[in-house]
């Protein structure tokens, strides 16, 4: 059973710059927000893939690093209390009888909601996995593209693949709570945090974990549920590996994921729009930011903010059918929190 | 111009001409040529969706940095001859090559 969904005028789906933003536009009209991203953050792409990166075509900054311009996103948002579900993905999108909807995602979260506004840029970044066969049928039975919960690897036999921080970081982690965890790496060197990789190599002649380098995921198999990892090792042998555990951590990448279900119209991963208010076919849901196309689209966190702003004059009339919508300016009205 | 050959997922060559002078990186030339590469990061070496192989014509391309070896490592798959066509420069030094595209995330 579901708890009782979360109520909102508006929800975003998409937590990245031009959601943020979306937020403060939806404010000054007193429509308010709650945004849900696949990611654990804020900041979509810019907390995810360059934080410490600079910007230099942001109006008004002649140079932002990425995660500054997220920090005072959330800042310019916070008069306007947005909510969030963060670490979850947007699974389903029901629209109900009286033209509202009903979101739920993939941890069962359910949000209602008068308008929804996709800011969803490029997708929901989602796990690389491996190549391989029978992948599929050992997920969640074994196979764990995340740490979610370390306790789940408690005395257990855990194979982790991978040479980034994250898998030399789950590594360590681990080795204190695993039974045994054997870290399968390609190359005989790796190239994350150098602290983290001596660290490793330590906790290898200590005897305290098992390190197999120049080796590659080959197979995985077991009976209901995963029990070996083969790999190929350097000389090109196989290795079987009894495993309770594999943990693949090759980094995230971009999907577009559930959108592509929801009737909309989609051309090359982007959900097309009408250029007057963003609005895409289907009544009450907007699609603003890179997740969008139209003749003359640019990717630019600037157009993004834009589409927020006409967009949010488009939705009013579906949160408050009975009102007029005037324009005013924040030099004269101001910011009125709620 | 230059003259280089595209492998795509399906193994198809076809040969391509682009501009030497004009700055471009390769991701640029195979996006303009509708070939399904994401290029997420815009060209920044920090998504590796422009993963491709350059099959021949390795020797003269400028030698991967830093950023890209950290992208290509962490990729589930990777080749010898694994590169990020966003990191790679359009000029006579890709004269000939065969390209075979493989980022995974191609839809």
């Amino acid at each position: 059973m579901n708890p009782s969904p979360i109520h909102t005028d508006l929800c975003i789906i998409g937590a990245g710059p031009v959601g943020l933003f979306a937020v403060f536009e939806a404010g000054l009209l007193k429509m308010r927000c709650h945004l849900i991203d696949a990611l654990p953050q804020i900041g979509g792409q810019l907390s995810e893939i360059y934080p410490q990166k600079p910007i230099y075509d942001i109006p008004g900054y002649p140079e932002i690093k990425a995660q500054e311009l997220v920090d005072n996103l959330l800042e310019q948002a916070k008069p306007f209390s947005p909510t969030f579900t963060l670490g979850e993905r947007v699974d389903l999108l029901e629209k109900q009888a009286d033209g509202s909807f009903l979101v739920t995602t993939s941890d069962g979260t359910q949000v209602h909601a008068k308008v929804i506004v996709i800011a969803g840029g490029l997708g929901c970044f989602e796990p690389r996995k491996p190549v391989l066969t029978n992948l599929e049928a050992y997920e969640g039975k074994g196979i764990s593209y995340m740490v979610k919960n370390p306790e789940t690897f408690r005395d257990k036999n855990v194979v982790i693949a991978g040479g980034g921080d994250s898998a030399l970081d789950w590594t360590i982690f681990l080795s204190n709570v695993a039974k045994r965890v054997t870290l399968v790496h390609r190359n005989e060197t790796f190239r994350g945090a150098p602290d983290s990789a001596s660290k490793v190599a330590d906790l290898a002649k200590e005897g305290k974990i098992d390190l197999i380098l120049s080796a590659n995921l080959k197979a995985v198999s077991g009976e209901d549920r995963l029990q070996q990892v083969i790999l190929d090792d350097k000389d090109n042998k196989e290795l079987s590996i009894e495993a309770d555990y594999l943990i693949p951590l090759f980094g995230l990448s971009p999907k577009l994921g559930p959108i592509a279900d929801w009737g909309l119209s989609i051309d090359k991963n982007a959900i097309e729009v009408d250029t007057k208010d963003y609005s895409t076919g289907v009544e009450r849901i907007y699609a603003i930011g890179d997740i969008n196309t139209y003749p003359g689209k640019l990717k630019l966190i600037l157009c993004g903010f834009h589409e927020a702003a006409i967009m949010m004059h488009s939705a009013f009339k579906y949160v408050y059918p009975d009102q007029k919508l005037s324009f005013k300016y924040t030099t004269v009205n101001g910011v009125n929190a709620f | 111009m230059i003259k280089f050959t595209v492998e795509d997922q399906e193994g198809t060559r076809q040969e391509l001409e682009a501009p030497s002078d004009m700055g471009l990186s390769l991701m640029e030339i195979l996006k303009a040529s509708e070939y399904p590469v994401l290029a997420t990061c815009g060209g920044m070496a920090l998504c590796a969706t422009c993963h491709v192989e350059i099959v021949e014509g390795k020797a003269g391309l400028e030698k991967a940095t830093d950023v890209e070896l950290d992208q290509l490592e962490n990729l589930p798959e990777y080749f010898p001859n694994s590169r990020l066509a966003c990191q790679i420069r359009i000029g006579e030094q890709l004269e000939g090559a065969i390209v075979r595209l493989r980022g995974e995330d191609v839809v």
